[in-house]
């Protein structure tokens, strides 16, 4: 899998570009700046972008307006942002160009192996978004809101499948069979009011149903 | 020193024996010196000037008349000392840019010039008026108070076909009338000279208004700077320790893939705890969201942190200037603290509109009331950080409740 990395930090960029290499990843190329970026994509043709909200020149968003213009001009490709702090603001934006995002913490890479296996859903069209933002829109409590409606265990549940997770994955972090996971999630499904169309973008529209709740 | 009217005022004798009458003398007449000169300087300088109009240098020299009463103003402001003590800043500003040219320009343009000299115009005309009325008084006055003296010599005092005086027993009643007419000579010195400085206070001399305006002007200037300063906390910390934090938090990452066992997972548990202690404080310093997105992004985000379920109701056209739009932040943040804290509140509400002229919030919430202001509260330091865009913060919180808080901080749009 061929990976353009931006980041600003030297540090931060070349570790990022190690740890991928060890999980046999190809650094495609390793940048610095926004503008960068974009030429980076338009280059490399990479098959996942990972990159910082924070960049020069401004240190503002740079690298987030970066994701989302890229995501306009390529739909399809996948992108991951790492953050500082996570805003629920920004994961809106990102979940708003559809699927193949993830939205992470820059910290999770820590868990090596954890973030590279965000790193290869968001690459195979899937959606990350970090537990942390899920955690903070689930504690968000609103009269009339149909996350009301929901029991613990589904809240549970939605939160992996937020953060990506497969049912199989999901029955495996909570201890239970996949048989379980598939009522919870249609329940959950059926609460939100997501009826059959295409399965696979449930589970995005769920966890942007959420997000929409408290925007 | 107290001033000439209030001396006036007080006992007569006091008054009489003082320096003002004296003081008083001094500034008529030298006012009436820089007066005459200046008219007749102005006076050269317009006839020659228009003889000389088609040449061009003649219109230089009509220039020079306003440039003359600056010089004029500056000479009576010091003059205003003998009077007055309190101080007297001179009107103008200093011009944008140095040279002569541009200071020409920039003078000619202020309206302090063109006040001084209608200013110096009047004064040549006035101070001849202003020293008539006390000299007549004081010599008319000294004059007839000598009477006895006068007709013991054997002179006459005649006061055209109302009479003669020539004899003593007449004079007395006179030279008492001529004393009381002496003593209003002072009063009438005094009066013509503080009633001058009052005028040439009032034309030439920086208004107070002025002088509020820079002090406002100064303390939003600090406001700025201290904003700016916390942002470069902010950004020092997030490029420097924050990533460093990271960075050492991915190395262990990787430490622990090679096997570095149970030390490595502590390690970096610790440098996790760390990097969110540092997370918490800079978002106290300055929220980075609040600079990328705006007030109603960072208001969203406290709502989401918030024990209390908030909603949020902010719609603003366009970004208020970066301080007020920061103030408005920590304003909100601190009455969502204190919400939390204090309220016994289950719900809050947070609204904020702008008019053309200010950024108005209110916060509202459904606890038990009774909230006030001061005794060091955290109230009282929002109050504080609304005064110094000289906004204003009113309260309603009656015991039960609810709360409601309104700001309202000047923001022209």
């Amino acid at each position: 899998m061929r990976v353009v990395i931006a980041e600003d930090s030297v540090l931060l960029r070349e570790g990022l570009g190690q740890i991928l290499g060890r999980f046999g990843h190809d650094v495609a190329a390793a940048v610095a700046d926004a503008p960068a970026l974009a030429a980076a994509v338009a280059e490399h043709r990479p098959d996942v972008v990972l990159t910082d909200v924070r960049m020069p020149p401004g240190f503002r968003d740079e690298g987030l307006r970066a994701a989302l213009a890229l995501r306009a001009e390529h739909p399809d490709l996948p992108i991951l942002v790492l953050s500082q702090y996570v805003e629920q603001s920004y994961a809106a934006d990102l979940l708003q160009t559809g699927g193949a995002v993830g939205y992470l913490l820059k910290d999770r890479v820590g868990e090596v192996a954890e973030f590279v296996d965000a790193l290869d859903r968001v690459a195979a069209g899937g959606t990350v978004i970090d537990p942390e933002v899920v955690r903070r829109l689930l504690s968000r409590r609103r009269e009339h809101s149909p996350l009301e409606r929901l029991t613990a265990r589904e809240r549970e549940v939605l939160a992996l499948m937020a953060e990506g997770r497969s049912n199989g994955a999901i029955a495996r972090a909570l201890v239970v069979g996949d048989a379980a996971v598939v009522k919870h999630v249609g329940s959950i499904f059926g609460k939100l009011d997501l009826h059959q169309t295409s399965d696979d973008h449930r589970r995005v529209r769920a966890v942007l149903a959420y997000l929409r709740e408290a925007a | 020193m107290t001033s000439p009217w209030r001396a006036m005022a007080g006992n007569p004798l006091r008054f009489l024996l003082s320096a003002w009458p004296w003081r008083s003398l001094a500034y008529l007449v030298s006012g009436l010196v820089t007066g005459i000169l200046w008219l007749e300087l102005a006076l050269v300088l317009v006839v020659v000037g228009v003889l000389l109009a088609p040449v061009g240098i003649g219109i230089v020299l009509l220039l020079c008349v306003p440039l003359s009463a600056i010089g004029l103003g500056a000479v009576e402001r010091r003059r205003l000392r003998l009077l007055d003590r309190r101080p007297a800043p001179s009107p103008h500003r200093d011009p944008h840019e140095a040279g002569l040219r541009p200071w020409l320009k920039f003078r000619l343009r202020e309206t302090a010039t063109w006040r001084e000299l209608g200013h110096a115009v009047m004064a040549g005309l006035l101070s001849v008026a202003a020293l008539m009325v006390p000299f007549v008084l004081f010599v008319g006055g000294v004059l007839q108070a000598s009477a006895p003296m006068l007709v013991g010599h054997g002179d006459q005092i005649m006061y055209g076909t109302a009479g003669t005086v020539d004899t003593r027993g007449e004079a007395w009643p006179v030279a008492v009338f001529g004393v009381f007419m002496t003593l209003l000579g002072f009063y009438a010195m005094t009066v013509a000279a503080a009633a001058r400085a009052a005028l040439d206070r009032a034309l030439l001399v920086r208004p107070v208004e002025d002088e509020l305006v820079d002090v406002r002007a100064s303390r939003a200037r600090l406001a700025d700077a201290f904003e700016a300063e916390r942002r470069r906390i902010e950004r020092d910390l997030h490029d420097g320790a924050q990533q460093r934090l990271t960075g050492l938090i991915m190395t262990l990452g990787l430490a622990k893939l090679d096997g570095g066992g149970e030390w490595a997972g502590r390690a970096q548990d610790e440098a996790r705890a760390a990097l969110e202690e540092l997370r918490d404080l800079v978002r106290g310093i300055h929220p980075s969201v609040l600079t990328d997105r705006g007030l109603r992004a960072a208001v969203e985000s406290l709502a989401e942190r918030s024990a209390v379920p908030v909603e949020v109701d902010v719609d603003l056209p366009g970004r208020p200037p970066d301080a007020i739009e920061s103030a408005a932040y920590f304003v909100v943040a601190e009455a969502l603290a204190n919400i939390a804290k204090h309220s016994g509140a289950g719900r809050a509400r947070v609204s904020a509109r702008r008019s053309r002229k200010a950024l108005h919030i209110e916060i509202w919430d459904d606890g038990t009331g009774g909230a006030a202001v001061g005794g060091g509260s955290g109230l009282q330091g929002l109050a504080d950080r609304v005064a110094v865009h000289d906004g204003t913060v009113r309260l309603s919180s009656p015991p039960g409740g609810p709360t409601i808080l309104r700001v309202e901080i000047p923001c022209e749009s």
